[in-house]
C-alpha cells in the first residue's frame, strides 16, 4: 500500500486546483532550474537508476530510451513528442493528469527536452479529449504567462511546447503513426527502422514518450532514482495509475505501487467486485489489447510487468477492466475484436484482413453459430495476423483472441453444442429485430 | 560492401541494398505485391517476408530491411537469412490467405488473367483451400477516366498506383480513403487522372483492379504475339512491345530501357493502338474532276511518274513528315537526287536546325540518362510534360532527389515539379545570356547545366539566334569536360534521322514553308506528311497511312505502312539509333514506303539499286555508317555556332510545338480515345478557366 508521502500524483482526484498557484503549493516546478543545472547526464542516470519503464504499455526503459538520442547536428533540431492519444479502451490514467496534474506533466515535459537537447515538445492529444486538450492548454499558457517555459524562461533553456489535438483515432497512439499525423499526413504507421530516435517527426531524432513517463520525471528527479527503484519489486519499479474499470462497486483511477495484489487492488480502492470477491469471473489487467486472465489466475496476482507477462498477458497501461460472473466472455471478447478492426488502419494485409475475420467469426461463436474446429482455425488465423504487420496494432487484435481460447474454449464449445441442439429460435429472433 | 548468408550462399551486397534485393543477388525469390524498384518502399503486402536469425522470432519484410540494419552474430559472423525456412513458408501462406479471402476470385472474367501477379504467386506461395466462410467484402467501382478500368473489389491495397502517381507522375490525384478494411483507393470526388502517365497504373496493378479501359475484353495474354519496338508518338523513342492478334493491333505495352523511357511509357504511346485501325489508306487514290477515286498500283505510279517527268526539277519537292523512318527517307532522298531534285525537307514546322552546323546542334546532347546528373535546368520554349511526358517524369525524378533549380522561359506550365518562370519571351533569354538575371548565376555556376530548347522555340525567323543563345548558356565557364548541356528536344520522331541524312534543301533550294506557298511548286511529294498544308496549285502526292490532312489534300495517294506494320530505324532525339519491328502487316493493298519508292523508282526510269530492306540497310550503312551502331548514340562534336550568321532574337514570346498532346500526328487524330482524351483535357481546361 503507497504511503501518501509516496505520491507523485497528489491531485488526481481533482479535489484541489489544477491551475499553478496549486500546482506549485504541492510541488511541482520546485526546483527545477537546479535539476537542469545538474546536467543531462545526471538526469539519464537518474531516471536510468529509477528504473521507470515506460508507462505506456511496452515497458521499455525510460531512461535508456532517453539516451538512445543521437548526438545534436547541425540543422537537425531534437524534438519531444508526449503520447496523450490514450485510447485504449479501459485506460483512463493521462486523461486525470492532463486535466488535475497538468503541470507535473510540463514541467517533465522541459526536464525530458533538456536531457535529449530537444528546444521544442508537442503533446499529442487524443481527438476525443475536448475538455483536457482546454485544461493542459490552460496550464501551458499558465506556464508561459510565468515564464516557466518559452524562449527565455527562468530555467535557461529555450523550450516551447505545443497541444496538438488529434482527430481520434486509436492507431494514431502507435508513436510513429503519431508523428506522421503531426506532420499533418494520414496516421498510418512508419517501417522501422529507421526508429524515431534517428528518423522521427520532420525527419529529425525524436522521443516519443507516454504522458505518465514525463510527468513522473521531475519527482523522480527531486527525490532522486534510488527513491522510486526503493518502490515496487525488482525490474517493476515505482508508482503506477491503474484505473479500474468494469465490475466493481465504484471503478477509479489509483496511484499505487507496482506488483500490488488485484484484490488489494480491487477491495481497497473500489470497493471489491460486484457480489464480492468470489463473483470474480475473469479480468483484463492492462487494456483491451492484453489477454484475458481467467478467475482462478487472479487470487493472488501481482500487478507488474514481469508477473503478467508469466501468465501470458501484460501489465500493458494497468487499465484493469475487471468482469464478474454476469459476463458473457464471447460476446466481450468479440466486442473487443470489433474494435481492433475498426480502427485498423487498412495499410498492411494481415491486419486489414485478419482482424475483420476475427470479428466474423467470434461474432458467429458468440451465439455458437459455428463449428468447433472453427476454434483452431481462429487460433491460428491470429498466430497469422499477430507478428506479421508493421505496427503492433496486428499483435493488439490477436491476443485478446487468444487470451479467450486460451482459457474459455470450453465456453465457446458449450455455446457451440448449445446452438447446435436447438439453433432456431435466436435465428428468428435475430431476423424478427 | 556487407557479407550475409541467404539460404546457405554466402552473398556480398552492397550496403544499401535491402534484403530483398540481397536475396535477389543471391538467387533466391522473394514474392512481392507493394514493392517495386521505382516507387518508394511501402512494406504493406507482407508478401515479401523472410526469416532473419538472431533478430526477433518474428519474420521481417525484406523489402523494407536494409541490409545494413542486420545484426551479425556473437562473433561477428554475417548475418543469416533464410527464405525457405517453415516459418517464411507458413507467414508466406498466411499473407497470401488474408489477401485472397476478400478477393473475388473472378480470374476468368477477369482481363488480368494470365498475366495476374497474385494468380502466379497464389499459385506459387498458397494453399489450396479456403477456410473463410464470411461475406466477401465488395467495393463500389470508381470512376478514374476514360483510360483506366476499375474492378476495386480485386484491389489488395499495394499502393503502387499511389505512389506511381505521387511520385512518378507527380500530382497528387490518386490516394486512399477510409481505413482498416473499408479502405478504397480513388481519385479524389473520382475525378479523372490528369496525367499523361496514367496508363502506366495498369501495368504497376498486381491484380485485375486497374485495367485497360479500351483493352477490355478484347484479348487474353496468350493468345497475342509479342513484337519489341520502339514508339514515334514523340522523339523520344520509347522502348514498347506490340501485341498483335492475327493483324489487329491489340495493345501496346513498355519495355525496360534504363537510358531511355526506363518502364514508363505515355498515354498517347500506350492508347494509340485504336487509330490504327481507322482512317486507314488501304488502296491508292487519284484524284479525278475534284474526287478522289480507288485506283490500282500501276495507274497511280504511272500518274506520279508522268507529273515528276513533266515538271521542271526545280519546281518538284519533297516534305518528310513526322512519323516517317529512315529506311524511306533515305530512298527517297537517293530517288529524288536521281532526278536532280533539291527541294528536300523534314521540317515542316519551318524550324531553323541546319545539318550544316554539325550533328550536336540538333541533338538532345545531355541523353536522357544524362538528366540524372544535371545540375542545372533551363528551359526555353518547352512542355516536356506534353512534348514528351517520360522524358519530364524523369526531370522530376532528378528534381525529387533535390539540389536542382528548373528555370523556364516560354509559356507557363504545370510541369508537375518546381519551375522557375524567368519570362515569356527572348527579352529574358537575352538578360539571362548578359547574366543580369539571378538564374544566369546559377547556370553559370553549375558543372553540368541542361539547356533543353523546345522546338517550338526554334520554329521561327530567329530560332538560330535562340539555339546560339541556349548553346553559350550550356557553356558556361564551370562545365565540367565530357559534358555538352545543349540539348534540343524533338517532337517528330523522324527528325533527328531525316536530318542526319541531310534532308534538307540544298544550295539555293527551297525549304518546306517555302515549298508549300502558293505558286512554288508543280509537284510536291509528302512523305507522311501532315503538319503542313500545301496551297493549291501544285500537284501532290501523298504517300502515308491515314486518310488525314495531306491525305485530303492530295492529289495521289499511295498507301503506306504504319510504325507497326513495318521494319524501321528511327533517330530518337538524344540520337540513339533504333530499330522497330514489324507486328503486322499493312491493311489492303497498303505496301513498306521503302518498296513503293523502289517501284516508283522504276516508273520514272530511274531504278533505286535495292531489292530488298537488307540491301537498302546494306547501301543506307555504306552512305551513313553511324545508323549500323543500333542502340548507341554516335559521338557529336559540341556544335560550334560562332561562324554562322545567326541572326538577332526576334523579341516575340514563344509558342510551345504540341498544343494538344492527344492530337499530335496522324494516327492520334484517327484515334477515338485520343479524341476523348483531348476532349476531356479541353474540358477540364475550359473548367479550370471559370
Amino acid at each position: 500500500m503507497l504511503t501518501d508521502r509516496d505520491r507523485i500524483f497528489t491531485n488526481l482526484n481533482g479535489r484541489r486546483g489544477a491551475d499553478l498557484q496549486s500546482a506549485l503549493k504541492r510541488g511541482a516546478w520546485d526546483e527545477t532550474k537546479f535539476l537542469l543545472e545538474k546536467g543531462r547526464d545526471w538526469i539519464v542516470a537518474e531516471m536510468k537508476a529509477s528504473g521507470l519503464r515506460g508507462r505506456g504499455g511496452a515497458g521499455f526503459p525510460t531512461g535508456l530510451k532517453w539516451s538512445f538520442m543521437p548526438k545534436p547536428q547541425e540543422g537537425r533540431p531534437h524534438y519531444l513528442v508526449v503520447n496523450a492519444d490514450e485510447s485504449e479502451p479501459g485506460t483512463c490514467k493521462d486523461r486525470e493528469i492532463m486535466r488535475n496534474d497538468p503541470h507535473l506533466l510540463i514541467e517533465g515535459c522541459l526536464i525530458a527536452s533538456f536531457a535529449m537537447h530537444a528546444h521544442a515538445c508537442y503533446i499529442y492529444i487524443r481527438g476525443e479529449y475536448v475538455r483536457e486538450k482546454e485544461a493542459l492548454q490552460r496550464a501551458v499558457d499558465e506556464a508561459y504567462a510565468a515564464n516557466l517555459v518559452g524562449k527565455n524562461n527562468v530555467h535557461g533553456w529555450p523550450f516551447d511546447i505545443y497541444v496538438h489535438h488529434g482527430a481520434g483515432a486509436y492507431i494514431c497512439g502507435e508513436e510513429t503513426a503519431l508523428l506522421e499525423s503531426l506532420e499533418g499526413k494520414k496516421g498510418m504507421p512508419r517501417l522501422k527502422p529507421p526508429f524515431p530516435a534517428n528518423v522521427g517527426l520532420y525527419g529529425c531524432p525524436t522521443t516519443v514518450n507516454n504522458v505518465e513517463s514525463i510527468a513522473v520525471a521531475g519527482t523522480i528527479l527531486r527525490r532522486g532514482g534510488a527513491w522510486f527503484a526503493g518502490l515496487g519489486k525488482p525490474n517493476n519499479t515505482g508508482t503506477k495509475l491503474f484505473s479500474i474499470s468494469g465490475h466493481v462497486e465504484r471503478p477509479c483511477n489509483v496511484e499505487e505501487e507496482m506488483g500490488i495484489s488485484l484484490r488489494e487492488l480491487v477491495e481497497k480502492h473500489c470497493g471489491g467486485i460486484r457480489g464480492g470477491w468470489d463473483n470474480l469471473y475473469a479480468i483484463i489487467p492492462g487494456g483491451s489489447s492484453v489477454p484475458v486472465l481467467p478467475e482462478h489466475q487472479c487470487q493472488d496476482l501481482s500487478m507488474d510487468f514481469d508477473t503478467l507477462r508469466n501468465l501470458k498477458s501484460g501489465l500493458g497501461t494497468a487499465a484493469v477492466i475487471v468482469m464478474d460472473k454476469s459476463t458473457d466472455i464471447v460476446r466481450a471478447i468479440a466486442r473487443i475484436s470489433h474494435f481492433y478492426k475498426h480502427e485498423s488502419c487498412g495499410q498492411c494485409t494481415p491486419c486489414r484482413e485478419g482482424t475483420g475475420w476475427m470479428w466474423r467469426v467470434l461474432e458467429r461463436m458468440a451465439v455458437g453459430r459455428a463449428e468447433k474446429r472453427e476454434i483452431d482455425m481462429l487460433l491460428e488465423v491470429s498466430t497469422q495476423v499477430e507478428g506479421h504487420t508493421i505496427c503492433a496494432l496486428g499483435d493488439a487484435a490477436a491476443w485478446p483472441v487468444q487470451g479467450l481460447i486460451r482459457h474459455y474454449r470450453h465456453e465457446i464449445e458449450k455455446r457451440i453444442d448449445d446452438y447446435a441442439a436447438n439453433p432456431a429460435p435466436r435465428d428468428f429472433a435475430v431476423a424478427a429485430e | 560492401m556487407t557479407k550475409l548468408i541467404v539460404d546457405g550462399a554466402e552473398v556480398d551486397v552492397p550496403a544499401e541494398y535491402t534484403i530483398l534485393q540481397a536475396c535477389e543477388a543471391a538467387g533466391a525469390e522473394i514474392p512481392r505485391f507493394c514493392y517495386h524498384e521505382r516507387l518508394s518502399i511501402a512494406g504493406n503486402c507482407r508478401m515479401c517476408l523472410v526469416e532473419v536469425k538472431g533478430g526477433p522470432p518474428k519474420p521481417v519484410a525484406s523489402c523494407a530491411m536494409g541490409v545494413r540494419d542486420l545484426r551479425p552474430g556473437p562473433n561477428g559472423e554475417p548475418p543469416v537469412v533464410s527464405t525457405r525456412s517453415p516459418m517464411v513458408k507458413k507467414a508466406r501462406e498466411g499473407v497470401m490467405e488474408f489477401l485472397l479471402i476478400n478477393h473475388p476470385l473472378d480470374c476468368p472474367i477477369c482481363d488480368q488473367g494470365g498475366e495476374c501477379d497474385l494468380q502466379d504467386q497464389a499459385m506459387a506461395y498458397g494453399v489450396s483451400g479456403s477456410r473463410f466462410h464470411e461475406n466477401k467484402r465488395a467495393v463500389e467501382d470508381k470512376y478514374i477516366g476514360p483510360l483506366v478500368k476499375t474492378t476495386m473489389t480485386r484491389c489488395i491495397h499495394c499502393t503502387r498506383c499511389v505512389r506511381f502517381v505521387a511520385e512518378v507522375a507527380g500530382v497528387a490525384e490518386m490516394g486512399a480513403i477510409g481505413r482498416g478494411e473499408d479502405m478504397e483507393i480513388t481519385t479524389y470526388l473520382e475525378h479523372a487522372m490528369s496525367s499523361e502517365l496514367q496508363g502506366n497504373v495498369i501495368d504497376l496493378c498486381p491484380v485485375g483492379a486497374l485495367t485497360s479501359k479500351p483493352y477490355a475484353f478484347q484479348a487474353r495474354p496468350w493468345e497475342l504475339s509479342k513484337t519489341e519496338s520502339i514508339d514515334v508518338m514523340d522523339a523520344l523513342g520509347s522502348a514498347i512491345r506490340v501485341d498483335a492478334r492475327g493483324r489487329e493491333v491489340m495493345r501496346i505495352l513498355p519495355r525496360v530501357n534504363e537510358d531511355v523511357n526506363e518502364e514508363w511509357i505515355s498515354d498517347k504511346t500506350r492508347f494509340i493502338w485504336d487509330g490504327l485501325r481507322t482512317q486507314r489508306l488501304d488502296r491508292p487514290y487519284v484524284r479525278e474532276n475534284g474526287r478522289l477515286r480507288p485506283a490500282s498500283w500501276p495507274e497511280a505510279l504511272a500518274k506520279v511518274a508522268e507529273k515528276i517527268k513533266g515538271a521542271d526539277t526545280s519546281r518538284v519537292g519533297a516534305i518528310v513528315g513526322d512519323l516517317a523512318a529512315v529506311e524511306e527517307i533515305f530512298a527517297l532522298k537517293d530517288l529524288f537526287g536521281r532526278l536532280g531534285v533539291t527541294n528536300l525537307d523534314c521540317r515542316q514546322d519551318g524550324s531553323a536546325l541546319d545539318p550544316a552546323l554539325g550533328r550536336a546542334s540538333y541533338l538532345f546532347n545531355a541523353t536522357v540518362s544524362g538528366i540524372d546528373r544535371a545540375d542545372a535546368i533551363l528551359m526555353i520554349g518547352t512542355n516536356p510534360r506534353l512534348e514528351a511526358p517520360v522524358l519530364n517524369a524523369r526531370i522530376r525524378k532528378r528534381w525529387r532527389q533535390g539540389a536542382l533549380r528548373v528555370g523556364l522561359v516560354g509559356e507557363r506550365a504545370d510541369l508537375t515539379y518546381g519551375v522557375e518562370h524567368l519570362g515569356a519571351g527572348t527579352a529574358s533569354l537575352t538578360e539571362l545570356v548578359e547574366g543580369k538575371s539571378g538564374f544566369a548565376d546559377i547556370l553559370a555556376k553549375a558543372a553540368r547545366p541542361l539547356v533543353i530548347v523546345g522546338a517550338g522555340a526554334l520554329a521561327r525567323e530567329d530560332g538560330l539566334a535562340v539555339l546560339a543563345a541556349a548553346a553559350k548558356l550550356a557553356s558556361g565557364a564551370s562545365v565540367e569536360a565530357g559534358w555538352n548541356g545543349l540539348s534540343v528536344l524533338h517532337v517528330a520522331a523522324s527528325r533527328v534521322g531525316a536530318l542526319d541524312l541531310g534532308f534538307v534543301p540544298g544550295e539555293g533550294a527551297k525549304t518546306a514553308a517555302e515549298m508549300a506557298a502558293p505558286g512554288a511548286l508543280d509537284v510536291a511529294f509528302l512523305l507522311g506528311a501532315d503538319e503542313i498544308e500545301v496551297a493549291p496549285g501544285a500537284f501532290v502526292v501523298y504517300l502515308g497511312t491515314h486518310g488525314d490532312r495531306g491525305a485530303h489534300r492530295a492529289d495521289v495517294i499511295l498507301p503506306g505502312a504504319a510504325y507497326v506494320e513495318k521494319s524501321g530505324t528511327y533517330v530518337n532525339t538524344e540520337g540513339r539509333v533504333q530499330v522497330a519491328n514489324r507486328a503486322t502487316f499493312p491493311p489492303g493493298e497498303g505496301r513498306e514506303d521503302w518498296a513503293i519508292l523502289r517501284a516508283l523508282s522504276d516508273a520514272l526510269g530511274a531504278r533505286l539499286p535495292y531489292d530488298s530492306l537488307q540491301q537498302l540497310r546494306a547501301a543506307l550503312y555504306a552512305a551513313h555508317p553511324h545508323f549500323a551502331a543500333v542502340d548507341e548514340i554516335a559521338a557529336a562534336e559540341p556544335a560550334d555556332l560562332s561562324g554562322y550568321a545567326v541572326g538577332s532574337l526576334s523579341g516575340e514570346a514563344f509558342v510551345n510545338a504540341v498544343p494538344d498532346f492527344h492530337l499530335t500526328n496522324p494516327i492520334a487524330r484517327a484515334s477515338a480515345i485520343m479524341a476523348e482524351m483531348s476532349a476531356l483535357k479541353r474540358g477540364s481546361l475550359a473548367q479550370a478557366a471559370e
